[in-house]
């Protein structure tokens, strides 16, 4: 076994301005106020994910899920500790793909998979697939600043999906995909998963998670709650009530897996 | 599914930080990304706009003109100056370069915020396709210069081309480092970005390009070392060795009077010089960059 992720007493501080202005620092140093205020998104996290591992990296909002994937993917840099990764990362940050609003979605799709580090031979040769399973018709030559909000998820997951990565980063994807998309995606992942790739999947579907994952990492408020399993995971985050009135989406995402059970 | 299920896959190389840290280096190992966002850049800098790229030439067209008139008839130094047109277009094709190169670089990681908050990648790279796509339009416009200077009686020498090559390698080098320096600074605030347009001003009025170098020569009575320590006056100095001096009926009398004796020395000293600069301009640019995402609104 090989480490595919590696997290070292990582931190990150974010700093929580209170005054920006010249005029407004002034005033707030005369008054004595703070003229600023950090916050710990992440706090001391440790862990270490091996190659073919398939993660679900759980927590409640706020917790840091999305601080780790930008760290994890070199977005950003930790402020103390070190990530370190191994190969090539694809994947998805926060449900929207970094694209460009005034070009089109062809042109998107050569620069996203560009900065993915695909070539240009390499991106002709898979153009057709990617477009093909986004399914945007002929929105492809608009610019992606008039796309729906699901048409641009769409997209930027079929980039990040096609690139032949050695991790995939899956952040919230499903939370605007409709139901056949949701499903191709599962679908997709799930190659990924089997292809001996590394997979960090972040949600708050407990099935989904439990559907895809053989460990689960639970943040809390910037630290490591939990580590392992994934029913204790589920447990731990008490997410595993599945009649839970007031999370709708994970209704929804049983339904799906029932679905997707009756596929595969 | 395409992908061979069987065999498990490995992932090759060593365990390294996800986050690019090379710099300006893996910026040029990147060529194909460099390409696209300069192509990009190309197509997006008049966006909207119905003229287009003919922005790239109608400003700098517009400048002349009024140099031309004000310069050249009011203050009548088309009498004192010979080829008064051809020594204010010279001088200005590097000083646009400049500007351009400062300006835009400096908005350019703002301006391209969707992809610097979204995606991993070196992001020296905007600034550095900004100093490329304003050097791409310095080609339509040294063309026009060359066919005007022919029109003169002007001959190629490789003098000349050697000053044109420094001149331009000066602007490239200092426009990127100060627009490393400030597109990162502009995340921070954006009076960076307010303050390039007063800067630019300093920059037409700070280089011998609407008066000639022989009138600052006169003022200065010869101490001209603190004129000529600013590297874009070395450039423009080197564009008129280049092309004014041999359109005029005395070219060796007039590279005596209006160029400084050591002309190409100062040339490659500023080369020098502008190369430090990017050098410190990549250091400041790392440690800033750590925090521009989370400070990209």
């Amino acid at each position: 076994m090989t480490a595919s992720i590696v997290a070292e007493n990582v931190s990150k501080t974010f700093t929580l301005r209170y005054h920006r202005t010249f005029k407004q620092m002034t005033v707030a140093m005369v008054k004595g106020h703070d003229v600023s205020d950090d916050f710990k998104a992440l706090d001391d996290v440790s862990f270490t994910i091996e190659q073919g591992e398939s993660i679900g990296l759980m927590g409640l909002n706020g917790s840091g899920k999305s601080t780790m994937l930008k760290l994890i993917n070199g977005i950003m840099r930790p402020d103390g500790g070190t990530v370190l990764t191994r190969g090539r990362i694809a994947g998805l940050i926060a449900t929207g793909a970094g694209f460009h609003p005034q070009l089109t979605g062809r042109e998107n799709v050569y620069l996203n998979a560009a900065i993915l580090g695909m070539s240009e031979a390499e991106t002709r040769r898979k153009f057709d697939e990617i477009v093909d399973f986004a399914d945007i018709g002929r929105h492809l030559d608009a610019p992606v600043g008039n796309y729906s909000s699901g048409m641009f998820a769409r997209l930027g997951f079929s980039v990040a999906i096609h690139v032949d990565s050695d991790i995939f980063l899956a952040d919230e994807v499903l939370a605007v995909g409709d139901r056949p998309f949701k499903r191709k995606c599962m679908e997709k992942m799930e190659a990924i998963r089997t292809s001996g790739r590394t997979l960090l999947y972040v949600s708050h579907a407990a099935g989904s998670v439990r559907k895809m994952c053989d460990r689960v990492i639970v943040l809390e408020k910037g630290r490591v709650g939990f580590d392992g399993d994934v029913d204790e995971g589920i447990r731990y985050l008490k997410y595993d009530d599945d009649n839970t009135e007031n999370e709708p989406d994970e209704d929804d995402t049983e339904d799906m897996d029932d679905d997707l059970g009756a596929d595969i | 599914m395409s992908e061979t299920v069987s065999a498990v896959h490995v992932a090759q190389g060593e365990l390294t930080p996800p986050s690019a840290n090379q710099g300006l280096l893996e910026v040029f190992r990147r060529r194909y990304l460099l390409k696209l966002l300069v192509r990009r850049e190309i197509s997006a800098r008049y966006q909207g706009s119905f003229l287009g790229l003919m922005w790239s030439y109608i400003n700098p067209l517009s400048q002349f003109f009024l140099y031309w008139f004000v310069m050249g008839y009011i203050l009548n130094l088309h009498k004192n100056v010979e080829n008064f047109a051809v020594h204010i277009f010279a001088g200005l094709i590097v000083v646009h370069f400049f500007t351009e190169t400062f300006a835009a670089g400096t908005r350019s990681i703002v301006r391209n915020k969707a992809l610097v908050k979204k995606m991993a990648m070196p992001r020296e790279m905007f600034p550095v396709a900004s100093m490329l796509v304003s050097l791409y339009h310095v080609g339509p416009q040294l063309v026009i210069l060359v066919v005007a200077c022919l029109f003169y009686g002007w001959t190629p020498d490789p003098g000349g081309l050697l000053a044109v090559l420094l001149a331009l390698l000066i602007i490239m080098l200092l426009g990127t480092a100060l627009a490393l320096l400030f597109a990162a600074a502009n995340v921070f605030f954006r009076d960076f970005g307010s303050a390039v347009g007063i800067l630019t001003h300093f920059v037409r009025f700070g280089v011998p390009m609407i008066y000639p170098y022989s009138l600052v020569d006169e003022r200065f009575g010869g101490h001209t070392t603190a004129y000529l320590s600013n590297p874009i006056a070395d450039a423009v100095l080197l564009m008129q060795r280049a092309f004014w001096i041999g359109t005029t009926q005395h070219p060796a009398e007039m590279a005596r009077t209006n160029l400084p004796p050591n002309l190409f020395q100062l040339g490659a000293l500023a080369v020098v010089a502008c190369f430090v600069l990017l050098l410190i301009g990549q250091m400041v640019f790392t440690r800033l960059q750590n925090r521009i995402p989370e400070r990209l609104q």
